[in-house]
């Protein structure tokens, strides 16, 4: 595919961490479509990033002949309606509504419930794991059958839920905690294995070493905290 | 097949009333039906498993669930009159983005004008009024977010007008004079058939944001 006469006009502001950033460079990379990375230091963000999202302040952000798109579900959709070729989303109304339906999901109950256990104190930890481990239960439901979430390719609901779901298995890996086994989701582990065996997905993963030093930092600084 | 559609709904629900209006807006006939959200019937467990939250909108016998995806579904599904979001690609993004702006502050803050009192509500109003002059903005000289029509962003926003009263009486402050191109903008939607009929009565609203405060123990 010849989108390479965008790469001037295309930019992703991202941080090498954040699953959303994530999600647009995998969408970018399954259409072929050269872009120009920009890494953003959350600390100390840049002029471009608070005047392409002032109202958040936040990345992802896509920059498109100059103009901003902000939030990774509405620039997921952008991507797909402005390259069609192998599409995200499905063609006809319905299909789209539950694809949509499947994205929320993800990032309203899958991923709030992760982050509470970040700031969890001990004693909570046992009712999250349990409360994540039924939100899991529908999404493993939802794929059951099913090659991927988007039926026969890889569609918009896998790319929103792979770093989501990696984000659970690296803490998982981290911690010593168990948020999702394979003897319990065995349908989310297998498409799992899959993407992870996919080298335009599994690129996308921030560099392993890295990633895990990174969170065991953060844990290290979130007890220091409490005391 | 017979186009049948059922509307699973309560009728304060600001986000039930966005798809009232979407149906409204494309002349799409369908069966309202008010639930009793502390005795949810078969149907909506049946329907909406996952939050068990209305409003459901079932099209044909099967449901569509969050009120953002249904009112996109309502304009994907009826596309062969008055278009919600524009066919320009960025403009699209920018409506959806107002749209999640929208789901992230009005009503979360919006609750705590009633719910709260003393540094939390002052913090809730700041943070309220704030909001909503972000969208004064965006919307800037347009007679709608949508341009010369009503799009997305009117639809998903003016639900939430109903409601301005029961927060100003609650929280003992006025929007209007903070938010003057935000009120003309609402009165003029409430000129639409489509609006003014899907939206209940703001004294109505404001007894029952009473009746919650009791029932959570408010004063």
């Amino acid at each position: 595919m010849h989108n390479s006469k965008m790469a001037e006009e295309l930019k992703l502001l991202g941080a090498w961490a954040s699953p959303f950033s994530h999600r647009i460079e995998l969408a970018l990379k399954l259409k072929g479509i050269q872009y120009q990375y920009i890494e953003e230091d959350l600390s100390n963000k840049s002029p471009l990033l608070l005047q392409s999202n002032p109202v958040h302040k936040k990345i992802p952000v896509l920059i498109h002949n100059g103009k901003p798109i902000a939030e990774s579900l509405v620039i997921l959709e952008y991507i797909d309606e402005t390259w069609k070729n192998n599409p995200l989303l499905p063609e006809n109304p319905y299909d789209r509504a539950i694809a949509r339906f499947w994205g929320k999901f993800v990032d309203e109950k899958i991923l709030q419930i992760a982050l509470k256990f970040k700031l969890a104190k001990e004693k909570e930890k046992e009712q999250i794991i349990q409360e994540l481990g039924e939100q899991l239960q529908f999404l493993e439901k939802e794929l059951e059958g099913k090659e991927f979430f988007g039926g026969e390719s890889i569609g918009y609901v896998d790319v929103v839920a792979y770093f989501i779901v990696n984000w659970l298995q690296v803490h998982q890996e981290v911690r010593q905690i168990v948020f999702i086994s394979e003897e319990k989701f065995p349908v989310l582990c297998k498409w799992m294995g899959k993407l992870h065996e996919i080298d335009v997905v599994n690129g996308c993963l921030p560099p392993k070493d890295k990633h895990y030093a990174y969170i065991r930092a953060q844990i290290e600084a979130a007890k220091s905290a409490i005391k | 097949m017979a186009n049948e559609v059922i509307l699973l709904d309560f009728w304060p629900s600001p986000f039930g009333m966005r798809v009232r209006i979407a149906l409204a807006e494309k002349g799409v006939k369908y069966e309202y039906r008010d639930e009793d959200l502390r005795n949810k019937s078969p149907l909506l467990l049946q329907m909406n498993p996952i939050h068990k939250k209305i409003p459901v909108l079932i099209h044909n016998g099967r449901p569509v669930c969050e009120s953002l995806v249904a009112v996109q579904y309502v304009d994907e599904a009826w596309n062969d009159k008055s278009p919600l979001l524009p066919s320009d690609p960025y403009q699209r993004a920018q409506a959806r983005f107002w749209a999640d702006f929208v789901d992230k502050k009005i009503y979360d803050i919006g609750k705590k004008t009633w719910a709260t009192k003393g540094e939390e509500l002052e913090a809730a109003k700041k943070e309220f009024i704030d909001a909503l002059k972000l969208l004064e903005v965006e919307l800037g000289n347009k007679p709608y977010f949508g341009g010369e029509t009503i799009g997305y962003v009117d639809v998903v926003l003016i639900p939430f007008y109903c409601w301005f009263y029961a927060y100003e009486t609650c929280g003992n402050f006025s929007i209007e004079p903070e938010c003057p191109v935000l009120i003309a903008w609402a009165k003029r939607c409430m000129q639409k058939e489509s609006i003014s009929e899907s939206l209940p009565d703001q004294q109505k609203v404001y007894e029952f944001v009473l009746m919650m405060r009791k029932n959570l123990g408010i004063e």
